[in-house]
């Protein structure tokens, strides 16, 4: 059990996609301005990222080393290309809206990542597991961004949600500082790369919290202990 | 009588007393701006010197450094001031607040403080204010001189009024706003450039490039001279931008077509020409440090500036050239390493001592 939950660990928080390996900036950084593209795009890069690592897990033993890279990229583009079909199918309006990001989740260095580091070496059950928590890790931070942006830069949180959840949800929409507010770099670029950087300090700062803490709690036990001259002293 | 003999040393200046030179070189400007556009450049100033002290204490602060020494380079004081300059007169409060916050906080402090800033921080808020708010941001009121007849301009409550809607009963500035000769040049639809000197009142009035705006320009241009004399930066940066620009402008000027993109005078002292060279392009912490190397940064920025005025989507162009040159600085800084003193020829940054 403990490997499950180091692999939850390693997806949500250790190893965070977005955050600590900074890969799939490209989609992170350009359509998270408002929660209604991130969630699309978290979602499918989800999607994609889980199925991609079964099927890879699932053939790991018959590629061969030379072409492991091409019929991994392959797969992938197979999944990407399905999302894009049901993301037209359902949710067409915010196909539109995302438009070459969706075919540009083949080239997401994170869900290759994945199939190389971690699926192409071990089973079915693991791999699923991996790939759901990356790119749930992964999505959770697109949310972020693109609830952090909305605010900022349109005053308005889960607005055109029914793009993704359907006419029920058109009432979902918070007016958070009243009509007419628009602070139009919080939406460009820039203010992605800001959000950004500062949800990556804002991590590096618990992290260095939580270190200090068990730093704190550690006893050290004074009196004989073995003088080492190589490695690290813990 | 006492006999001083050589070496006469003395401490330099300090980064305040620096700071202060350039608080009082930038009061002919001021003059100038009050003079022609009224009480919002005042107001303007005295909101982000309060808003930049409030934004260096905690961003200090927050950053266990002692407050009142970092406050007292009076470094803040200038970057309001100079952003003070640069708003249009009667911007609304929170405009002024949020540029002066964002240049405080995030071009400043988040890099490290003074003097590890690669961005000048007045013109990051500026630059920031420019993309957020093009409304606001475009909206400068007329000159006193041609203010349009039956309207009174707006006295020190009035202005106020403008400032702060909260106080209510003041007019929309829009009542006041009028195109400045960036702006007549960048939307001159086919006429001659000697028709537009006849046409518009904003030319018609003025002498050189402009009512008004040449002697806001040239307020500044005084304030440089005074700095320059005083030692405060060297005049290789500013000349190169100023000769630059003038050229690009001279090579593009032809004749005053209803092409043309304005004469060099008109470059030369029409928007922020003035204020950016002497003040924002001799930043010592984000330009260029050879004297060689400022000459290429100052030059680029100059030819930047003339590139974006005439072929960009904003009418004035200073802030974009300064801050797209804060980039190369480094760059330049690696070509340019001065000779050493008993060296034949210089060496690159990059390269390895033997």
């Amino acid at each position: 059990m403990s490997t499950y939950r180091e692999i939850t660990h390693n997806g949500l928080w250790k190893n965070n996609a977005a955050l600590v390996q900074l890969l799939g900036l490209c989609p992170l950084l350009a359509v998270t301005g408002s929660v209604v593209n991130a969630m699309g795009l978290g979602l499918a890069t989800l999607l994609v990222l889980t199925a991609s690592n079964i099927v890879v897990s699932l053939v790991r033993n018959q590629v061969s080393e030379a072409i492991k890279i091409p019929a991994f990229v392959m797969v992938i583009a197979t999944f990407t290309t399905t999302t894009e079909l049901l993301m037209k199918a359902y949710t067409y309006e915010l196909y539109l809206i995302l438009g070459i990001f969706i075919p540009l989740i083949v080239t997401n260095c994170a869900i290759l990542g994945r199939a190389e580091a971690f699926a192409s070496k071990n089973s079915l059950v693991l791999s699923a597991w991996d790939g759901f928590t990356h790119g749930l890790g992964f999505g959770v931070v697109l949310v972020l961004v693109g609830a952090i942006r909305e605010i900022l830069g349109s005053g308005t949180l889960f607005a055109n949600m029914h793009l993704l959840f359907g006419p029920a949800a058109e009432t979902w929409t918070i007016d958070i500082f009243g009509e007419g507010y628009s602070f139009l770099i919080a939406i460009l670029p820039p203010g992605a790369f800001l959000v950004c950087g500062l949800l990556i300090a804002i991590k590096n700062m618990i992290d260095g919290e939580i270190e200090k803490r068990q730093s704190a709690r550690k006893v050290i036990i004074k009196g004989a202990k073995r003088v080492r001259t190589t490695g690290k002293i813990s | 009588m006492l006999n001083v003999t050589s070496p006469h040393a003395h401490d330099g200046l300090s980064t305040a007393d620096v700071m202060k030179l350039v608080l009082v070189a930038t009061v002919p400007g001021f003059v100038a701006l009050t003079w022609n556009f009224g009480w919002g450049t005042a107001i303007n100033i005295v909101l982000a010197v309060a808003t930049a002290l409030a934004c260096e204490s905690a961003a200090v602060a927050l950053r266990k450094r002692p407050v009142m020494f970092y406050l007292k380079d009076y470094s803040a004081a200038v970057t309001a001031v100079l952003l003070g300059l640069a708003l249009p007169p009667l911007a609304p409060w929170w405009i002024t607040v949020v540029g002066t916050a964002f240049g405080i906080i995030v071009a400043k402090h988040l890099y490290g403080g003074l003097g590890f800033n690669p961005f000048n921080p007045a013109m990051v808020g500026y630059v920031v204010l420019l993309i957020s708010f093009p409304v606001q941001m475009t909206a400068w009121p007329a000159p006193y001189l041609i203010m349009p007849e039956g309207i009174t301009p707006p006295g020190l409550w009035e202005s106020l009024q403008i400032v702060f809607p909260l106080l209510a009963g003041g007019d929309a500035i829009d009542a006041y706003t009028a195109a400045t000769p960036l702006d007549v040049f960048k939307h001159n639809t086919g006429l001659l450039a000697e028709q537009l000197y006849g046409a518009e009142p904003v030319f018609a009035a003025g002498e050189l490039a402009g009512v008004s705006w040449e002697w806001v320009n040239l307020g500044f241009l005084a304030g440089g001279c005074f700095l320059l004399y005083r030692g405060v930066f060297t005049w290789h940066a500013p000349v190169s931008m100023l000769v630059a620009l003038a050229l690009m402008a001279a090579i593009f000027y032809d004749g005053g077509s209803s092409t043309s993109k304005g004469s060099p005078l008109l470059h030369l002292l029409s928007g922020a020409t003035m204020l950016g060279a002497f003040f924002i392009v001799t930043d010592p912490v984000t330009s260029a440090s050879s004297n060689r190397g400022r000459v290429i940064y100052g030059a680029l920025i100059g030819v930047l500036t003339f590139i974006i005025r005439s072929w960009g989507s904003y009418p004035d162009a200073v802030a974009f050239a300064v801050l797209l040159m804060n980039f190369a600085a480094p760059l330049i800084d690696n070509y340019t390493l001065p000779r050493t003193y008993g060296r034949e020829k210089s060496r690159r940054a990059t390269e390895k001592q033997e």
